[in-house]
């Protein structure tokens, strides 16, 4: 579920129109073009209808010559009125579109570098109706209603200047009743906002349900668990249907409301009007053109009402999209960043070497060491996890995890390259507190294969190069090669050119965790972390990459977890974890000469907890 | 529009509800017209026969009028936002249901980012047509009328002005609408692309993290969404169109009614107060083409989404219960008779080709086979997730086809590779094997699956949220929870699919053992290890699709050289359980 919308509205509320408005105002050339537009297109309408006065006022005054005149300026006004309409409606659809690139590209770009946990605590498809329903309000509002808001605004104001240079008493008769029309908009506003976030929030949450059980088919159809789904579908379906309801009620009053006040409005100034006509204050041919224009004032109020709550609803999308964009990022205080320096400086190789720089210019040739000093971590801050890990793996170690499920085999690895924060001890990296390293050039330097691969739509050859964007055709293959995923490649229909549909659906896991192998291949970092890597490969491919698997270990240090005690045997070190303690460390002939944990575990004969 | 007029049938009890808005909104546009009927006869009786009693008179009429306009103006609110929300909610769960009923052949057809815009985003613009379309709908026709109407008793001469530019208005607004129709549907195929980019990325948000190819996921980003902005600029530039159009005809005939008018007072054929009158009339009719068009842009757009809306409720589920259903599953045997399955009609190879074998009632059986020798694909015919393209598959001796397919899937539990949990409790997740299950028999499945001990050590136990997809479960522990699901369903069949690959070695031994003691069960397990199903009564090696081999550890040792070949890569790896003890 999505946070809370905070209860402090008002603040929210500024919050929300600054950033809007920081948004419009990239693109403030073009919106004050729209703006220039839009005020001289309202301007000739109004003035193309107060030019039919004097045309009608000529004729009775007989002067039918100055007809064709008039008629041709007021040909001329609507001309302009016209261009401009034109021009205002066009550079409003550019200018939509920019502002919405804008936000999509922002909130998108925001989402990467949001904590694992937001992940964690947010249903995958709460965070998709961002996109899809939140901003598209946005886009509603942007395309359809925001020119039309202000063009009906000028026209009102202009009106109300038309109407008190024609008759000011009358006029602040006019001028109360468009008092009590705002206030009754600002007022059911307000009550169908709270209603429009409701209905976003149950939105967000019906688009959670639905993804997950769609997600889920399998398992839903295997459990004949279809009418308990439904049912659990209808209780968000029915909120989301109370929330609409209620905020379409408030909202949909608003024009009947506006028109019919400016109908009591109209009888009220009709019998004033007639009064003072009575009294001679005014004469019945002025009192009937000035009813004309209360009349046509109409127009853009309505105008105005129903595209404010089109911007209204905007206004709740734009609220919880710019809510995420608040949220805290994935602390990234690190400064010390991954550079190359050229060849021949360091010794021993032609190539250019990666080293640590930190920012007093300082270099730390990047090796791979990796220590854990009495790390402390739990996900709750309540049940702990790990409790007081401590190891040191030298460059180009192989350290090996084992445990039973649950023990924190892979919490380490996510402490490692920082999905996590540790809450005690520290890891260091090359002698560098991780946390002192930039993130994206820590987890540059860690190649990850995870339990669970997922693939995206491309090509084979797209999802291998996701290790390594610029890695040459050459480099990808030889990538598959070392993960013996080459083979059955060339098979596919189109080879490393086939299309992966949604998460592999038409390749099998043990194929795509073969790719996975190959993305860190082509990575090729100092440090890998295999968590559960080849747990869905059948052993003999397993035993058909061993030779591969171990290539690419060559010079790197490693972190392996596996159940499988085949892929273990030959690391340098062998940690036994139990309750988020290492309880046997050594290698596999120490452990099992200890006669341990581990020993009773290879053998098969011990029952883990 | 058919599309449409189908979907109107899910109004349901909503239907009234529109009816009533509707009229209310009739109603209120009657109310209205009479107010400058009122308005003409103060000005032109009252104030001409200085009768302040009259005008008075009159001016309540009018207020009352109003009034009367703003009661059943609020009305209609009322009844109109409970129609579209109401008619949404329906759409959105007859869609669900729909789903539900999907077969994997028909899933195929459908992104699931895309099945989701269908039940949410579509639905809006459904919704809102009814929000911003009814009230226009419903007056439009009526002021248009009554301002052509009243145009031509005023004037007919110059009402031919009006009668030539508004058919004219029509056909300009017509090729705008008709332009843009198509455009909603391609619109709408782009915010499904978006979806999709972003959902992959979600979905993948751990490895997008390790990587560090934000710069690549950027650039995804960014190609659907520039294409989504360049349809959207493509689609709204004609759509916006329709304003200055309205404007040039409409200003264009207030041009032409002050010439020809203005002539036509010049010479006596027409009053002063005619002509405003008229152009008033001009300007009301020519505002209710207008408004009429942006209710067929409203229309068009939601065509588009009745369209996609329509695909999924047309989708024929492939798989369904047959007429004269059986509902008993008589036992736990299984039968495969010259099976064969292709995952697509028009696909080349067959996954499975031609596999007989057959199960006794209350066997273990074990099947191995290499990386994508469509072992899942097998097992997953048992509770028809798929049919088999040719040959039969026998549950309890008869067709699987013949039973009602609720009646066979509560015979024939699966437990699948991806253990998937859903977000909610432990108890909720487990509940979906047996809703009524107490807590002793929970608690009875989890020992079972070894799942007591972790279950226990949760904070809150078995009302321990999971969070979706189960969270910071590792995963062998959601796949312990997954097999103490299946176990819950108390059924005739129990199928694992390499349903322990993360459970360690000492555990997956002890569940085995204890699922050993449910005697009544068949159960069939796809395994890596041969360790996991060499005590079984028989054990299947495939191969590329196809039955290698079927015999007991013994003889498969002795005779199958692909079993040998597994077995002695297994060996290098860890001691055997039973050969090492």
């Amino acid at each position: 579920m999505a946070r809370p919308l905070s209860g402090k509205k008002p603040k929210r509320l500024g919050y929300t129109l600054r950033t809007f408005l920081s948004y419009l105002g990239r693109h403030k050339f073009l919106l004050l073009a729209v703006a220039v537009l839009v005020f001289v297109s309202a301007g000739a309408n109004l003035l193309g209808t107060y030019m039919i006065r004097p045309v009608v006022n000529g004729l009775v005054s007989g002067n039918a010559e100055t007809l064709p005149g008039k008629v041709a300026l007021t040909a001329g006004i609507y001309i302009v009125g016209v261009l401009c309409s034109f021009g205002y409606t066009q550079t409003m659809v550019q200018a939509a579109q920019k502002v919405l690139v804008d936000i999509r590209r922002d909130l998108f770009c925001y989402l990467q570098t949001l904590p694992l946990r937001f992940f964690d605590n947010h249903r995958q498809g709460d965070v998709m109706s961002y996109f899809t329903n939140d901003v598209d309000t946005i886009a509603d509002a942007l395309n359809n209603s925001f020119a039309m808001a202000i063009q009906s605004f000028i026209q009102m104001t202009g009106t109300l200047v038309l109407l008190f240079v024609l008759n000011w008493r009358l006029s602040l008769v006019v001028v109360v009743c468009y008092g009590v029309m705002f206030w009754y908009i600002r007022y059911s506003g307000r009550r169908s906002k709270m209603y429009y976030q409701k209905q976003q929030a149950s939105l967000g949450s019906l688009d959670g349900l639905i993804q997950e059980m769609v997600n889920g088919q399998k398992v839903v159809q295997v459990f004949n668990h279809e009418q308990a789904s439904l049912a659990a579908f209808d209780e968000k379906n029915e909120a989301l249907r109370k929330a609409g309801t209620g905020a379409q009620s408030y909202a949909s009053t608003m024009i009947p409301a506006v028109v019919s006040i400016s109908y009591i409005n109209y009888a009220i100034v009709s019998v004033l009007g007639g009064i003072m006509a009575l009294t001679g204050m005014t004469d019945p041919g002025s009192l009937a053109s000035y009813l004309v224009f209360v009349r046509q004032a109409a127009a853009p109020i309505n105008q105005f009402t129903q595209q404010s709550n089109f911007l209204l609803a905007a206004l709740a999308g734009a609220e919880r999209v710019f809510e995420v964009m608040d949220q805290p990022p994935e602390p990234d205080e690190g400064t010390v960043c991954l550079v190359r320096v050229p060849a021949g400086q360091s010794r021993g190789t032609d190539n250019p070497q990666w080293v640590w720089q930190k920012p007093n210019g300082e270099q730390i040739p990047l090796h791979g060491e990796v220590r854990l000093d009495g790390v402390q971590f739990s996900y709750d801050l309540k049940t702990p996890v790990l409790q007081g890990i401590s190891l040191y793996a030298h460059k180009g170690q192989k350290i090996a995890f084992v445990g039973s499920t649950g023990t924190g085999k892979t919490t380490i690895t996510n402490l490692i390259n920082r999905f996590y924060d540790v809450q005690d001890g520290q890891i260091l990296y090359d002698g560098l507190d991780v946390r002192q390293i930039r993130k994206s050039d820590l987890r540059r330097s860690l190649g990850m294969v995870l339990q669970d691969t997922h693939l995206f739509t491309g090509t084979i050859a797209d999802n291998i190069r996701f290790g390594r964007l610029n890695a040459t055709d050459e480099q990808v293959r030889r990538a598959a090669c070392i993960a013996n995923a080459d083979s059955f490649i060339r098979r596919l229909p189109k080879g490393y050119q086939t299309m992966v549909s949604t998460d592999g659906a038409n390749l099998s896991q043990g194929q795509r965790q073969l790719l996975a192998i190959a993305r860190a291949a082509v990575a090729d970092p100092p440090v890998l972390i295999l968590d559960e890597a080849t747990s869905s490969i059948d052993t003999r491919t397993e035993a058909l990459i061993e030779k591969g698997m171990d290539q690419l270990m060559e010079g790197h240090t490693v972190f392996v977890i596996a159940h499988r005690l085949s892929t273990v045997r030959n690391a340098d070190a062998i940690m036994v974890l139990e309750h988020g303690k290492i309880v046997e460390r050594g290698n596999h002939q120490q452990l099992l000469e200890q006669k341990g944990l581990y020993c009773q575990l290879y053998q098969g004969m011990f029952e883990l907890s | 529009m058919r599309e449409l007029k189908k979907l109107l049938g899910y109004l349901g009890p909503y239907r009234k509800d529109l009816l009533i808005g509707s009229l209310l909104v009739l109603v209120e546009t009657c109310f209205e017209l009479v107010i400058p009927v009122l308005m003409a006869d103060l000005i032109d009786v009252g104030v001409a026969r200085r009768d302040v009693v009259y005008i008075l008179y009159k001016g309540a009429q009018m207020g009352i009028c109003a009034l009367l306009a703003l009661a059943t103006g609020l009305m209609y609110a009322r009844f109109a936002a409970r129609a579209s929300y109401g008619w949404g909610a329906q759409v959105r769960r007859a869609q669900f249901a729909q789903v539900q009923r999907y077969s994997f052949a028909n899933l195929d057809h459908f992104e699931t980012s895309s099945l989701v815009t269908r039940m949410t985003t579509d639905v809006t613009v459904l919704q809102n047509a009814i929000n911003g379309g009814l009230r226009p709908l419903m007056r439009s026709p009526i002021m248009l009328v009554m301002g052509i109407g009243l145009s031509f008793w005023m004037s007919p001469r110059l009402a031919l002005i009006f009668l030539v530019c508004a058919p004219i208005l029509g056909v300009i607004l017509f090729f705008i609408v008709r332009r843009v129709a198509p455009m909603y549907g391609k619109l709408q195929a782009a915010v499904d692309r978006l979806n999709h980019v972003v959902q992959e990325d979600l979905a993948a948000i751990r490895a997008v993290k390790a990587f560090v190819p934000e710069d690549y996921e950027q650039a995804q980003f960014d190609q659907v969404n520039s294409r989504l902005a360049d349809t959207s600029r493509e689609t709204f530039h004609y759509a916006v169109l329709n304003l200055p159009s309205l404007q040039v005809v409409m200003y264009t005939s207030v041009v032409l009614i002050l010439w020809f008018g203005g002539n036509m007072i010049a010479q006596d054929q027409l009053q002063v107060g005619d002509l405003t009158g008229f152009l008033s009339y001009v300007f009301q009719g020519m505002n209710s083409l207008m408004m009429l068009s942006n209710v067929f842009l409203l229309l068009t757009r939601s065509l588009a989404s009745a369209h996609r809306i329509a695909q999924v409720l047309e989708e024929e589920p492939q798989i369904n219960s047959p007429e004269h259903a059986v509902y008993q599953v008589a036992d736990g045997s299984v039968e495969f008779q010259n099976v064969s399955f292709k995952y697509h009609k028009d696909a080349q190879q067959s996954a499975l080709s031609q596999v007989n074998w057959k199960i006794e009632a209350g066997q273990t059986v074990g099947i191995l086979g290499g990386t994508g020798s469509a072992k899942s694909t097998l097992v997953q015919l048992i509770p028809r997730l798929y049919d088999a393209s040719e040959g039969a598959v026998l549950v309890g001796g008869k067709n699987v086809r013949q039973y009602d397919l609720h009646a066979l899937r509560d015979a024939v539990s699966i437990v699948l590779q991806n253990n998937l949990l859903f977000s909610g409790t432990v108890r909720e997740n487990l509940r979906w094997g047996d809703a009524s299950a107490s807590d002793g028999e929970l608690w009875q499945a989890l020992e079972a699956a070894c799942a007591d001990e972790f279950v226990h050590k949760m904070p809150n136990g078995l009302d321990t949220d999971l969070g979706q997809g189960g969270g910071n479960l590792s995963g062998g522990q959601k796949q312990r929870l997954c097999i103490a699901r299946a176990l819950l369903k108390h059924p005739k069949v129990l199928i694992f699919d390499d349903s322990t690959s993360a459970v360690d070695t000492a555990t997956e031994q002890k569940i085995r053992r204890n699922l050993a003691s449910y005697r009544n069960i068949t159960k069939i397990m796809i395994a890596q290890r041969i360790s996991s199903v060499m005590d079984t009564d028989q054990i299947a090696v495939l191969e590329d699709g196809r039955i290698h081999a079927v015999g007991t550890h013994r003889q498969l040792l002795a005779e199958d050289a692909i079993y040998q070949e597994i077995y002695a890569s297994q060996m290098k790896g860890w001691v055997l359980h039973g050969t090492a003890a």
